[in-house]
């Protein structure tokens, strides 16, 4: 078992004719992945390493029954590319584009609720089960199955940590790459709540950084609705002042975004946090070992 | 992306919100004039892109007309957080009664624009919502709805006991949620919105942030867009793909993925370093955005040792070795540099390195030790 994506998950590949979205779409593929179709307007008939192109999702989903769709189009068409994976019935939506505009993310979010689509990202690196399927950017060969769920707001700190824990021999059950955009999908609290009702995972790791309040709240719904073990790393814990947190956030949360406030809200509800990297896998054997 | 006030009331006016009379000027001869012409008293406003002008003695009120020259000449030149006053606003003095708050920006929670507002205005707002929280007011804004006028209603009565500034107020937040839609803002604030003499509600101060993703769509706000030094190196490496901030430590550094290098900055730290900047060279990567890096690393006469930390997801490893070995053929590097590289074509990527004999390591935590080691030698 694992979160979200799986064997039975049908991968549509939005923007494939381009750099990166080729490229991953082989990467995924080779990986085990069932990469069912690719979409790029004014290309369909064509394919991408086997895989058939179509010109618009609503064709690709009815020719190919396509359940996810990752999209790699460029940030100023993000959303609309978001919009028609879920008007043509797409279950689950990674975008990995970056730079995609704020409000155009504010103005998906309503659609998004009322078709029941859910969305990762964007700005994100995807997420895996490993052994199961790979949606997205991450390389595939630094992870091993196992009972350990994570989930993390940065892309490559996340390959990081899982680079620590497969070193360890400690395997996971489904590793989620979030994003770090103001407004995104899926977050702590959603995947928390998976993980915990997942039978697979048995420990989670939430790796947080600065800025805004997810941690903080992520923290209270640990302390409410988490009964497995949980784990964290937050970075940014040396950032400059000023560099970091918006006016505005300081506003709505109330003052909160440092590392140190993170850190004790965690530790405040018995969640152990690494001070480094490295010192994760330790931690998870101490928690689990209970 | 921030403008000055002056510029955020320009557009407040041009959306038919109530401002200040009032003129930018340069010199001092342009604000006696500028006071002249309006009547006093002025308020003399230093213009920067900063916060805190008038605990830094950056607002003045000018009684008298000895007064102008006098203020204006202290204003214009004055350092404010590192940026220099070279323009200030004389704005026409305004008699009122009450000052408030009112704002727009984005609340990641609701994944929406939320209306801010406050009667306790004319104070920093970072400080009411420290010490009181409750007293500002937030609004959801449904993004298919928009601001309705039953909602902008509420936020007036929220405020208001008179029903004559309801309906001003209810107008006036209308008005500020399309600036606010139109200009990709990220932050939209009137502090203090003020009661005049005559009943009328007023901008005194105005305060407008963007979406950098969004400037491509917004060239009239791009226009106005007036980086500082280290922006403008800032500029240059979003050009080409990196995100460079300067820090003042030695160890320079080149990540990939802005969290890894966060925890990077922290783990140099953490091992008793001092990083020299942030730099991530972003997702996907080709050679050349390597050699850039490099060129900005070293731009920085602080940097005694370079630490690249490579992990390949979407950036290929390969790619950032290439780019590595022909930044060392095109530029002269005379300081040490620790590699790490893993994920995506790792293999392909040391390999490529291995000709060139620099010294590699296999984890982020050897890395950093390894460099902070140089670092002391060099």
């Amino acid at each position: 078992m694992s979160i979200l994506v799986n064997q039975n998950t049908k991968l549509l590949v939005q923007g494939i004719t381009g750099r990166d979205g080729s490229f991953h779409a082989g990467k995924m593929k080779a990986y085990g992945t069932n990469v069912v179709a690719g979409v790029s307007p004014g290309k369909g008939g064509s394919a991408v390493d086997g895989i058939p192109v179509f010109n618009t999702v609503e064709q690709a989903v009815k020719a190919t029954g396509a359940n996810t769709s990752i999209i790699f189009v460029p940030a100023p068409l993000a959303a609309d590319a978001i919009l028609e994976a879920s008007e043509a019935g797409i279950e689950l939506v990674i975008a990995i584009s970056e730079g995609v505009p704020t409000l155009d993310m504010v103005k998906v979010m309503p659609y998004l609720a009322k078709k029941g689509t859910k969305l990762i990202g964007p700005n994100c690196p995807g997420l895996i089960s490993p052994d199961e399927a790979l949606i997205g950017i991450l390389p595939g060969n630094i992870f091993l199955k196992g009972n350990v769920g994570l989930m993390s707001r940065s892309g490559t700190l996340t390959y990081e940590m899982v680079y620590q824990l497969t070193s360890n021999g400690i395997g996971q059950s489904t590793c989620v790459g979030l994003g770090g955009d103001p407004v995104a999908g899926l977050y702590f609290l959603e995947i928390l709540q998976m993980f915990q009702d997942d039978p697979a995972t048995e420990a989670i790791v939430l790796i947080g950084e600065i800025g805004g309040d997810a941690e903080e709240r992520a923290a209270q719904f640990i302390k409410e609705h988490v009964t497995k073990p949980v784990v964290a790393f937050i970075a940014g814990q040396s950032a400059p002042p000023g560099k970091r947190m918006g006016h505005a956030g300081a506003i709505i949360s109330s003052g909160s975004g440092t590392a140190e406030e993170k850190i004790k809200a965690f530790e405040q509800v018995g969640v152990k946090v690494a001070k480094i990297p490295s010192e994760i896998p330790d931690l998870l054997k101490q928690v689990m070992k209970k | 992306m921030k403008i000055h006030e002056y510029q955020a009331k320009e557009i407040f006016s041009r959306y038919r919100i109530p401002v200040t009379n009032e003129v930018v000027c340069y010199t001092v001869d342009e604000a006696v004039a500028a006071a002249e012409k309006l009547g006093l008293p002025v308020v003399i406003k230093a213009q920067v892109l900063a916060g805190g002008r008038g605990k830094a003695g950056g607002v003045k009120l000018a009684r008298t007309k000895a007064d102008v020259p006098e203020l204006a000449g202290k204003i214009l030149g004055m350092d404010i957080k590192g940026y220099t006053v070279e323009k200030v606003l004389v704005a026409q003095g305004v008699k009122f009664s009450s000052e408030f708050y009112v704002g727009l920006t984005i609340d990641r929670n609701s994944k929406s624009v939320i209306f801010m507002a406050s009667s306790e205005g004319g104070v920093e707002i970072e400080e009411v919502a420290k010490d009181n929280p409750d007293a500002i007011h937030k609004f959801v804004i449904d993004p298919d709805l928009g601001l309705t006028p039953f909602l902008a209603r509420k936020i007036a009565f929220a405020l208001f006991t008179d029903f004559n500034l309801v309906k001003q107020g209810a107008d006036l937040f209308q008005k500020l949620y399309r600036i606010f839609m139109d200009t990709d803002s990220s932050l939209v604030e009137i502090n203090p919105l003020v009661i005049t003499e005559e009943g009328k509600l007023l901008a005194l101060d105005g305060k407008m942030n963007f979406d950098d993703n969004a400037l491509f769509r917004q060239s009239a706000i791009e226009a106005l867009n007036e980086p500082t030094e280290d922006e403008l190196k800032e500029l240059d490496a979003k050009e080409k793909g990196l995100t460079y901030i300067r820090l003042d430590g030695s160890i320079g550094c080149m990540v990939n993925g802005a969290g890894l290098a966060m925890a990077t900055l922290d783990l140099i730290k953490y091992f008793g370093g001092e990083p020299a900047n942030f730099l991530d060279i972003g997702g996907s990567s080709n050679p050349q955005k390597v050699i850039d890096a490099m060129n900005l690393i070293l731009s920085d006469k602080n940097v005694k040792v370079v630490m690249i930390n490579i992990f390949g997801g979407i950036t290929r490893c390969d790619d950032v070795a290439r780019g590595l070995i022909s930044a060392l053929e095109k530029i002269k590097v005379d300081v040490p540099i620790v590699v790490r590289l893993s994920g995506t074509n790792s293999k392909e990527g040391l390999e490529i390195l291995k000709q060139a004999n620099l010294p590699i390591v296999e984890t982020m935590s050897q890395a950093a030790q390894k460099a902070i080691e140089l670092c002391g030698k060099n």
